[in-house]
């Protein structure tokens, strides 16, 4: 009786969670149990995973406000990540270094981040229902654009410019002397010689999680909520739903801004032209691999998300291909993060139907 | 009341052809700056529409059933190249070869529409990006299968396509034995300009099957879906199978249509060729004036013509202009991006104001609400 119970509750479990996230979940396990018999170290692993932890973390922290304002995935990350170019670029152009770049790269990316949240928000709502299809279109268009105005916008710093002609952006920018590693340096434990804890990047990831969490459960956010649920409800309780979507894309295009800027610290490299045109993808991917339905997000999902796609994209590499001897990774990389889109793009939601 | 109506009628009419107004005045203020003959441009269209109009055609049956553009088409390209594969392999040479790797690819082309039609029945309300994923998806399968198991599960015997470690084909197909068989099968010389007249009358062959297949019960079926989904229900319409009928006849279409295309282009990136096939089918149908609802024969001749006019003048005057050819193609994708961007928005938001009329409407009244949500039953 009682293991009738139990087995009826990981039913419900395994039917809560989906059998495609268990697999993975026991894929990543077994990565790691498999590393040390192949020669790989289990602790340098654990150290890249954890790095690529935080450098993809807020990126994926940024799928958030959008899915819950009922929005859908976050397909635009682009127009973000376009702010955050700005943001960097410009911050090099004044030749500034270390944290201070970093500050002033945030600094000057906020202002355009929240522009162009408030525009690609704006848009949003006049296309309820079509969101997805659109954001991505938009951000294609956007990093495509960009690719114009970075070759013509009068950037003059030499480590930035092509050296030939002095002008236009190199398509890599390497951040050496700039502010490269700034947050994974910053108070960095190193244990033993395989192993060094990125302190500052998961701090700053934490700061930025709880930041998020103090948001969605502010006035603000809750109202958010309400809307993503059900919007006939909220607006009887007298919620604008297009002001709370507007809202949720405008922190989501900030989040996505701030996050391309962690990432390139951590990168080591300002990657501009047609680098982001596919950088949504992983983010998506990584939130709904985390337990995230399209409507549903939380800050646990991200976390979760984000452990495991990253120690996907970490192990496999090395793992499998020292089992088999050929680099299969790109195609598990492939099939995993997109499988995990359609999963979640096909699931009906229990509320909706 | 009577007013309005009209000021509607008119807005409507602005956002039906807002794309293809704006297409076609950049389009054509880049042509005279290009600085290329008419002839030379004339003779580039031509062959454009004879390679790329196939590809455009299979979006049209989804369209018509109400499942919006069918990015997943992709699919249907990489069974095209598979075929193309094995018909290189086995050193089928002209036309024989492609009828060879057609009948390899649309048997693929089939089961992989039936497993996209499946998908997109789960996906109702977002099929566009299910559909969008589903090709990136699926291209992890292309992968593992003609970089890892051709040459070492699946017998191949040239050693000229394969890559140098044994197994896994090339980054390039040369096709020599096909390379351009079609085109060059009944090429009519018009002047200055040569007509590969038999890609034209496949093209032809391909409208007559529209327009009778519209006629028949399977297409009056489908149209009615694209009309309303629960209406055709209630009619007795098998609404999922309809839809998978529809998306398998397009990946169909899509894998013959990526074969008439590389036996153009000549070689194939073996690993990439599929990847951009999405985005030019669709950028040229809703260049042509068809939107995610409504397309008709004469959207896939004018969305072609136009997009390919532009792809051939813009990078010229980029360089002309400003002195530099990555100008050019930059602006020509942002371009085409952007107008698939706008035409999924417009018709996004024409479709909510419809909503907002109608119920305006019902109520007997003109007084407008804010805050309107959608059907989103």
């Amino acid at each position: 009786m009682n293991t009738d119970i139990i087995l009826k509750k990981i039913a419900a479990f395994i039917t809560d969670f989906g059998w495609p996230r268990l697999i993975i979940f026991f894929f990543v396990v077994l990565l790691f149990i498999a590393a040390p018999f192949v020669g790989v170290r289990v602790d340098t692993s654990l150290m890249n995973v954890l790095v690529r932890f935080g450098q993809n973390g807020v990126m994926v922290l940024a799928m958030v406000p959008m899915m819950q304002a009922g929005a859908g995935l976050n397909f635009g990350l682009p127009v973000g990540i376009i702010a955050g170019l700005l943001g960097s670029t410009l911050s090099m152009e004044f030749h500034l270094t270390g944290g201070l770049g970093f500050c002033a790269a945030i600094l000057f990316t906020l202002p355009c981040a929240l522009l162009f949240g408030w525009l690609y928000g704006m848009l949003l709502n006049k296309v309820k229902g079509e969101e997805m299809t659109i954001a991505m279109y938009v951000g294609f268009s956007i990093v495509t654009f960009m690719a114009i105005l970075w070759l013509i916008l009068p950037y003059a710093n030499p480590t930035m410019v092509w050296g030939y002609t002095g002008q236009g952006l190199r398509t890599t920018i390497t951040l050496e002397g700039y502010w490269t590693k700034v947050l994974n340096d910053f108070l960095a434990i190193k244990i033993g010689s395989y192993f060094e804890f990125p302190t500052g990047t998961l701090l700053f990831f934490a700061a930025t999680a709880f930041i998020m969490w103090l948001f969605m459960r502010s006035r603000t956010g809750t109202a958010l909520t309400a809307v993503g649920s059900n919007p006939v409800f909220a607006r009887a309780g007298g919620v604008s739903s297009d002001r709370m979507r507007l809202t949720g894309v405008i922190v989501s295009t900030v989040y996505g801004a701030i996050g391309i800027l962690v990432y390139q610290q951590s990168f080591g490299f300002i990657q501009v032209y047609q680098a982001p045109i596919y950088m949504a993808f992983p983010a998506v991917a990584a939130i709904l691999l985390g337990g995230a339905s399209v409507n549903k997000a939380s800050i646990l999902n991200v976390v979760v998300g984000t452990f495991l796609f990253q120690s996907i994209l970490t192990m496999t590499p090395s793992v499998i291909n020292n089992i088999l001897q050929t680099d299969m990774s790109e195609v598990i990389r492939i099939l995993i993060s997109n499988g995990m889109i359609i999963y979640a793009l096909t699931r009906k939601t229990k509320v909706t139907k | 009341m009577k007013n309005m109506k009209k000021k509607a009628d008119f807005r409507g009419f602005l956002a039906n052809n807002a794309v293809v107004f704006i297409f076609v005045v950049i389009t054509l203020a880049a042509t005279p700056i290009s600085g290329l003959s008419p002839a030379s441009i004339l003779q580039e269209i031509v062959t454009r529409i004879g390679r790329n109009c196939f590809l455009v055609f299979s979006l049209l049956l989804p369209i018509m059933a109400g499942m919006g553009i069918n990015f997943g088409m992709v699919l249907g390209a990489m069974a095209g190249q598979i075929g193309l594969v094995f018909a290189v392999d086995w050193n089928i040479i002209g036309v024989p070869g492609l009828v060879f790797a057609s009948l390899i690819g649309v048997p693929i082309a089939a089961g992989l529409g039936w497993i996209g039609g499946q998908v997109l029945n789960r996906a109702r309300g977002r099929e566009m990006v299910t559909g969008y994923i589903l090709g990136f998806f699926m291209d992890g399968f292309y992968q593992l299968i003609v970089l890892y198991l051709m040459g070492s599960v699946i017998p191949i015997h040239s050693l000229n396509i394969t890559l140098s470690r044994g197994y896994g084909i090339r980054n390039t197909l040369t096709m020599d034995s096909v390379r351009q068989s079609l085109d060059r099968l009944l090429p009519l010389r018009l002047g200055p300009v040569t007509l590969p007249m038999a890609n034209y009358l496949i093209i032809g062959a391909l409208c007559l099957f529209i327009i009778w297949f519209r006629k028949t019960k399977l297409g009056q079926d489908m149209r009615a879906l694209g009309q309303d989904q629960p209406v055709a229900h209630a009619a007795g319409i098998p609404v999922d199978k309809t839809r998978i009928i529809a998306i398998i006849i397009s990946t169909v279409l899509a894998s013959l249509g990526q074969i008439i295309f590389l036996q153009n282009m000549g070689n194939m990136a073996t690993y990439n060729a599929h990847k951009q096939t999405g985005f030019f089918a669709a950028a040229a149908i809703l260049v042509g004036g068809a939107s995610v609802s409504r397309a008709t024969i004469p959207n896939v001749f004018v969305g072609t013509l136009l997009l390919h006019l532009m792809y051939i003048v813009v990078p010229r005057a980029g360089t002309n202009l400003f002195g530099s050819a990555m100008i050019g193609e930059y602006f020509r994708d942002a371009f085409s991006y952007g107008v698939i961007a706008l035409a999924l928005a417009l018709h996004a938001w024409r479709k909510r104001a419809n909503i907002e009329l109608a119920r305006s409407e019902l109520r007997g009244g003109g007084q407008k609400e804010e805050d309107k949500e959608g059907t989103t039953c």
